[in-house]
């Protein structure tokens, strides 16, 4: 896989922390175009704060953060604004919002950021949630919808906008293996055919198998590993070998 | 469950089990031995069952003997048994640092510097708030809509018939204890002025903010509390919305018309409450209770009084927001979130109800 090309987002020397506790320290890595990166590693890591510290859902300590070459840490957040439009998250738990339905969940984006007419709007939210396989929970209301349907709705509001980046925060946490293989089926189509940059954040092997082109392993609030699957399992590093292994069941 | 200690040449057998339910047992036999002997060995070849009391029980022991006799070896043991020591003993554990003790000025000190950084954070709160506001009044991005008046409808159509009892009673209640003392002067008709002047100056505007602050106000810092600590908070900014713009303005827009009309409707009910006692108990007319209540009442009465429930409102919705957005950890945050903000909204109205009072007297 080529390297050569400009990544979509450029993350260099990032340190994030909580309090003063540090959870990144000094981690680069490069998010590459129409690939799927998974970020892994164990629990309490900083994979998802790596990917919140992108977004700048938490503001980063120090370091660079750049979106197609444009440094956003600094940026104000009228600009940024313009930025997040073409990025959609998945959040862990879906974080819709429960007091409105579904289809208000889709309509909000589309409602607040564009000028299209209600009848176009439904029609968009409609293409999404069917793209979801959810067609038939456009009027419900999200404490009424399963954990996978949670997801898959949480899913087409993210891509409501149609997002050049997708960010998806453990997409089959609480997923049975049937429903989890089926979101990263739909994480895949998404890729080829709608020509996605996506960042998974997971720790399933089973889906890193399945949708992975690069791979980035933190440990201990380190970079260890960033590359791809075939370059992690020929790089020997005890601990990637050992995260591999212990996965097989 | 059988379980013995035995003191013999220097060593403590135990024998049986050494679990939960037969350590007490086994923790006074050991206790009335190390009172009277210095044993330096403890022999667990004769326990068949242990447990994680049971290993914490011999470690404590060995403490108590190398403190009686200097020395310990542990000796015997099945390999079930060994295993389940190594499972469970302490000695793998590693050191926690004790947290460092703060002595009183410094507690003093770290609690005024947060009030000082929890104060900044909400005036920051407050000015963004007005801002957004005051600029979604001309564009109207970033609110759904229709948003302002289902808030309307909720913190305030809503909040009428509480307002409409308590007022009413309130203003019977008030008029009772008054007419009482009243009639005893000859003053009946007084009523209307004494009603009228505490309703609109002070009753009207206090009652609904009080009503609005445990109604509304924990509302709003429950429904921003549980969308922080669901993610919702931030599943909107990835969406480019700002969660001041999307949540709080229409809020604060619907709460701002509202608050008059709803002040306004108190005032009213209290008054009619107040006639009820004036016609039925102090024989004062319809016609003479109104009148008078009318020459009595000035304009900038009623308008400190409208502007007044307005900074009520303001006040209700900020601090509403402020610990809906501050909440730290799960749905007991969120409880604690919505109480302070109820606490803190009628603390800050009655203070404020104060500072108006001494303006305007």
């Amino acid at each position: 896989m080529s390297i050569h090309r400009e990544p979509i987002i450029s993350v260099r020397n990032l340190t994030a922390k909580y309090d003063d506790k540090v959870i990144l320290d000094n981690v680069s890595v490069d998010i590459y175009p129409n690939e799927i990166t998974v970020i892994l590693g164990g629990s309490g890591c900083g994979k998802t704060t790596l990917i919140k510290n992108i977004l700048r859902l938490y503001q980063p300590a120090s370091g660079s953060v750049k979106f197609w070459g444009k440094e956003v840490t600094d940026l104000d957040y009228e600009k940024f604004d313009f930025i997040l439009r073409q990025v959609g998250m998945l959040f862990q738990n879906g974080a819709l919002l429960n007091s409105v339905t579904v289809f208000d969940n889709i309509s909000i984006p589309l409602e607040l950021h564009t000028n299209l007419s209600p009848a176009l709007i439904e029609r968009i939210i409609r293409v999404k949630l069917e793209l979801v396989n959810l067609g038939h929970a456009l009027y419900m209301l999200p404490n009424e919808l399963s954990g996978g349907m949670r997801k898959r709705a949480a899913l087409a509001r993210a891509l409501a906008l149609d997002p050049k980046i997708l960010f998806c925060d453990e997409p089959s946490s609480g997923l049975d293996p049937l429903t989890s293989a089926s979101l990263d089926e739909l994480i895949l189509a998404l890729k080829k055919q709608l020509k996605m940059t996506i960042v998974v954040v997971t720790h399933e092997l089973a889906s890193i198998h399945r949708i992975a082109d690069r791979i980035i392993f933190l440990e201990g609030s380190n970079l260890l590993f960033a590359g791809t699957l075939d370059e992690a399992q020929r790089a020997l590093i005890p601990q990637i070998d050992r995260f591999f292994e212990v996965g097989k069941f | 469950m059988m379980s013995t200690a035995e003191f013999k040449n220097n060593t403590i057998y135990f024998s049986g089990s050494l679990v939960f339910e037969t350590i007490e047992d086994q923790s006074r036999q050991v206790n009335r031995i190390l009172n009277h002997n210095k044993p330096v060995m403890l022999d667990i070849s004769g326990v068949t069952l242990i447990d994680s009391a049971g290993v914490a029980f011999l470690e404590e022991i060995q403490v108590m003997m190398e403190t009686v006799s200097g020395i310990v070896i542990l000796s015997g043991g099945s390999p079930a048994v060994r295993e389940m020591i190594g499972t469970y003993s302490s000695h793998k554990l590693k050191p926690i640092p004790a947290p460092e003790r703060i002595d009183f000025f410094e507690g003093i000190g770290a609690s005024f510097i947060n009030s000082m950084k929890n104060l900044a954070k909400s005036i920051n709160l407050a000015s963004d708030v007005f801002f957004w506001s005051a600029y979604g009044l001309v564009n109207r991005k970033c609110q759904r809509r229709g948003a302002t008046v289902q808030q309307a409808i909720l913190l305030g159509v809503q909040a009428l018939p509480i307002v409409f009892l308590l007022s009413i009673i309130i203003g019977f209640i008030l008029s009772l204890q008054s007419a009482i003392q009243l009639r005893n002067f000859g003053g009946n008709v007084f009523l209307a002025d004494l009603l009228s002047i505490t309703m609109v100056r002070e009753m009207g505007p206090l009652i609904t903010a009080v009503i609005v602050a445990g109604r509304s106000g924990s509302a709003i810092a429950s429904e921003i509390a549980t969308m922080q600590v669901s993610e919702e908070l931030d599943a909107l900014k990835i969406m480019a919305l700002n969660p001041i713009r999307f949540i709080v303005v229409p809020k604060f827009h619907a709460i701002t018309y509202i608050m008059p009309i709803l002040v306004t409707f108190s005032i009213l009910m209290g008054i009619v409450g107040g006639l009820l006692v004036a016609i039925t108990y102090l024989d004062v007319s319809l016609h003479t209770f109104v009148t008078r209540t009318i020459q009595i009442l000035t304009v900038k009465d009623i308008v400190i009084s409208l502007v007044k429930s307005t900074v009520f409102a303001w006040v209700i919705v900020i601090i509403g927001s402020y610990y809906g957005f501050t909440v730290k950890g799960g749905a007991e945050g969120v409880g604690t979130a919505t109480t302070a903000s109820v606490v803190t909204s009628i603390f800050a109205v009655i203070i404020i109800d104060a500072v108006f009072s001494l303006l305007y007297i």
